[in-house]
């Protein structure tokens, strides 16, 4: 039986009169990839948000490996095993593929109180920042500045760099965001194998690109859990369906 | 205790003429997201106008209307010829950009005017005392500082507020690329808002010009004020502007006036004589710092676009 | 080792001269050049404390001047009570400044952009009003130093060559500090926390601690260059801190280039050279032009100094830097 990772108890948040997250619940177990599908507006943003601590919820917990970090500021959970990747690439633009990554690293190789030694010349920085771009297949672009990278390379440094933070678990954020089809396969096939090192959390908005990697999907509608449960089965499931595939199955009913 | 009424009312007055200068300020950074250190310079424009004119004219009145067109040109003008490039920008080139324009100004007044600074008499009718309550007299000029910008606070309060001018000023600062794509001409828009918050930082300026001297570098000070204001008020709120002139223009105005005998009641009056005023100077800064450990975002802050 | 540019080039050079000037104006018998580049590179140590924070942590500062002012207020006050020895005022200055750095920067650095540079300037305009409320000390009029630092006969400061020098050596010395710092892991999260602070704390850094350091590093650099100034003027009066002298070491940091540790030494020159020399150069060319001599040339310069400004931040952002590097073929 393997150890619940991440618990989400009844998250609730709203902003005003919006209610962007109703009781929301989720548990993973260490070791799967369980996926978060919605469509816009559902409120994704605002989960992950408190999920990582940039938004404080009104009501409920989170728990990671066992710990209460409902109220723990962001960096923190970093230290804690919690990576997160972005959905809208956040990197830093002037600095190589390289120095991005070393920087990750650097976070959580003790403190940075170190005002004399060029951190460039660190191997101790360098060497795994190397390995997780090697990890994501970037090591020959380790080191290209970040402003004449492609979109698709922003986005398997947005890994790189979450790995480079030693983490138990990935939370990652549409990794496939503005992806051709060839480029969603191939971060397919990353998930694929990052699986079976790390627990990963993956939002989504397109609900076929997680079916594979997936070992259970939860839909989120409105602010709300509807459903959750392996993806066959999420698959048939008439609310998940009316709510999510709705719009698209009338379409094709009348076209 | 009269001292005290009075010392109260100077600090009213004063309060809401920072709100005039605070409101022109945070209108601007609201809807152009535009930083504008000059923005104390037509405050000193608006105050060299009026001087220039009541002497040209001999009548007070008109040469504060005239004073009053005269600033909300230059305004215009400014917003135009220089200050529209640096829309979008990073806020310091904002800073940079307007700092310059502050060490012009500044120059231009003095090959103009001449270093000395002027001055700017109130007529008979208006350096009259007022009676407020029965045996308390006040200045009639203060009292109509205060009247005045009450009202144009009111006005303020009402365009923004209830027209459709204000309404696409609000919109606008919520939300700018949508206005643009209404249809509006936000370029006219902007030059208008920007036109408003330099009338409004002139009047300040030639209303307050009686009462100290008009002076190269007068906005300066005031600006720093006017800044403490905002952050103390919260950026992009009006309302908060309003209630942080007012609490500003008191404890400052209020402050000076009694906390070095305040000072004696703890201190040797040799020790009160030194600290009481570097304390009266510092004791604005000081609430500041303090409201800002508590509230790092100010008091009312605007909800975030 | 750097590469041949144009730039660095000029920047070598640049550093050559500022080494002979001493030698160049014994030469000459022009002493007033010494006095001139004393003071350039005194500003040149505080514009590049200003850019470790502006240029490489994006914390724009509108209140750096404040520093120079309460060093120069530590030497003076202590000289004005007796206390000469530069043993006690340096440290007491440079302690003053961390004090003032950490609890301003404390609260300020808990806001962001615009607000950031508003709170600076308040503070700095609060330190400001203190010194013209210091009535013992000579409050508006300032306070005359009769004697420099007393370095118990290690150094004589009096001495105008020696006195260049140290101020040399310490301009030296703080950008090969702030060379280092900029490069080490410090220099890294200051860095990135500039590029994307969200980043930054995401990946697992507590941002405020590192920015915090950096302003107090900052501020005790500018300390140094406080202490500098009033013993090179014998003086020490509130207008040094008044908020303008702080928007002129930002604008020496810009004008050079805010990308680079020298940048600001190129800034601070240009600057004051220009202040210096084009007064003169107006008047040479109005008397030229007119026939008539053009009086008060110096009055022109806020003119065009203000203007150009603004030119330099719509056309030439990168400073002059930015303008040497062009002739570097891609």
């Amino acid at each position: 039986m393997t150890d619940t990772l991440l618990a989400v108890e009844g998250i609730t948040k709203r902003f005003g009169g919006v209610l962007a997250s109703d009781g929301i619940t989720l548990s993973v177990p260490a070791g799967e990839l369980h996926a978060i599908i919605g469509p816009n507006g559902a409120g994704k943003t605002t989960l992950i948000g408190q999920l990582t601590g940039e938004i404080t919820p009104n009501g409920g917990r989170v728990m990671f490996g066992g710990e209460d970090i409902t109220t723990l500021p962001t960096y923190e959970r970093s230290m804690k095993g919690l990576a997160r990747s972005f959905q809208i690439t956040s990197l830093f633009l002037d600095f190589t593929a390289l120095d991005n990554v070393a920087l990750a690293v650097q976070a959580h190789a003790g403190h940075s109180f170190r005002f004399w030694r060029n951190a460039r010349s660190e191997e101790e920085l360098r060497a795994p920042a190397r390995a997780a771009l090697e990890r994501v297949g970037l090591s020959h672009r380790a080191d290209t500045v970040i402003a004449s990278m492609s979109h698709g390379e922003h986005r398997q440094l947005e890994i790189a760099m979450a790995l480079a933070t030693r983490p138990r678990m990935l939370l990652l954020d549409e990794p496939m965001a503005g992806m051709g089809p060839e480029e969603s396969a191939q971060m397919v096939k990353l998930l694929l194998e990052l699986k079976k090192q790390y627990t990963i959390l993956l939002i989504e908005h397109d609900m076929e690109a997680v079916f594979a990697p997936a070992d259970r999907i939860s839909v989120l509608v409105y602010g709300r859990m509807i459903a959750t449960g392996l993806p066959d089965d999420i698959r048939a499931n008439p609310d998940v369906r009316h709510a999510y595939l709705g719009e698209q199955e009338a379409v094709v009913i009348d076209g | 205790m009269l001292l005290f009424i009075e010392q109260s009312l100077n600090g009213l007055q004063f309060g809401l003429l920072l709100f005039l200068l605070a409101a022109g300020l945070t209108l601007v950074f609201g809807i152009m997201d535009l930083v504008n250190l000059a923005h104390g310079s037509l405050y000193m424009i608006g105050a060299y106008f009026a001087a220039t004119f009541a002497a040209l004219t001999g009548s007070f009145v008109f040469a504060v209307v005239l004073a009053l067109a005269a600033t909300l040109i230059i305004g215009m003008a400014v917003e135009v010829i220089a200050l529209r490039r640096l829309y979008g920008r990073d806020h310091l080139d904002h800073v940079l950009g307007t700092f310059g324009l502050i060490l012009f100004f500044n120059e231009l007044v003095r090959l103009i005017w001449g270093p000395a600074g002027l001055s700017l008499p109130l007529p008979s009718w208006l350096n009259t005392s007022f009676q407020i309550f029965p045996g308390v007299y006040y200045p009639t000029y203060r009292l109509m500082i205060i009247a005045v910008a009450l009202a144009v606070a009111l006005i303020l309060y009402f365009v923004v507020m209830r027209t459709r001018v204000g309404m696409l000023i609000r919109a606008g600062a919520s939300n700018r690329e949508m206005i643009g794509a209404l249809g509006i001409n936000i370029k006219l828009l902007y030059t208008f808002v920007f036109g408003m918050g330099a009338a409004l930082a002139g009047l300040a300026g030639m209303m307050q010009a009686p009462i100290l001297t008009v002076q190269i570098g007068m906005g300066e000070n005031i600006l720093i004020l006017a800044f403490v204001v905002i952050i103390i008020g919260g950026i992009g709120s009006i309302r908060g502007a309003f209630i942080a002139s007012i609490l500003v223009g008191m404890i400052d105005t209020v402050g000076r006036a009694f906390l070095p005998d305040v000072l004696k009641l703890f201190l040797s009056n040799a020790a009160a004589s030194t600290a009481g005023p570097a304390l009266s100077s510092m004791l604005i800064y000081l609430v500041m710092a303090v409201i800002l450990v508590i509230r790092p975002a100010g008091l009312f802050p605007a909800a975030s676009k | 080792m750097k590469a041949l540019t144009v730039r660095n080039i000029v920047v070598g050079a640049l550093m050559v001269f500022l080494a002979l000037v001493p030698v160049y104006s014994q030469m000459t018998g022009n002493v007033f050049l010494m006095t001139l580049f004393t003071r350039i590179v005194i500003l040149a140590i505080a514009a590049v404390s200003l850019n470790l924070i502006m240029g490489f942590g994006g914390m724009v500062s509108f209140g750096h001047a404040a520093f120079l002012g309460i060093a120069g207020y530590s030497v003076g006050i202590l000289a004005h009570e007796g206390i000469n020895s530069g043993f006690i005022q340096w440290p007491v200055a440079l302690i003053a400044c961390a004090l003032f750095a950490l609890a301003t920067g404390a609260l300020s650095l808990r806001t962001r952009g615009v607000y950031f540079i508003m709170i600076t300037l308040a503070f700095a305009q609060m330190i400001y009003y203190v010194g013209v409320s210091l009535d013992r000390y000579g409050a508006d009029d300032g306070l005359t130093i009769y004697r420099r630092s007393d370095f118990a006969g290690l150094i004589n400061l009096s001495n105008k060559t020696t006195f260049y020098y140290l101020c040399f050596v310490c301009l030296i010395g703080t950008c090969y500090l702030v060379w280092r710092i900029v490069n080490s892991r410090f220099g890294m999260v200051i860095q990135g926390a500039r590029s994307n602070e969200r980043r930054m704390r995401a990946i697992g850094f507590p941002t405020y601690r590192y920015r915090l350091t950096c302003y107090v590093i900052a501020g005790v650099l500018c300390g140094l260059a406080g202490i500098l100034l009033a013993n090179h003027t014998d003086f020490i009066s509130p207008a040094t801190m008044h908020w303008t002298k702080s928007g002129d070491l930002i604008v020496m940091a810009v004008l050079g280039g805010m990308g680079s540790v020298l940048g600001p030494v190129l800034g601070a020159v240009a600057l004051l050279v220009l202040e210096e020399w084009l007064p003169h150069a107006i008047a040479v060319a109005g008397q030229l032009i007119t026939g008539k001599p053009v009086g008060a040339a110096k009055e022109y310069w806020a003119l065009i100094l203000g203007p150009m400004l603004l030119l330099v931040v719509l056309f030439a952002r990168g400073g002059i830097d930015g303008l040497l590097e062009k002739f570097r073929r891609d």
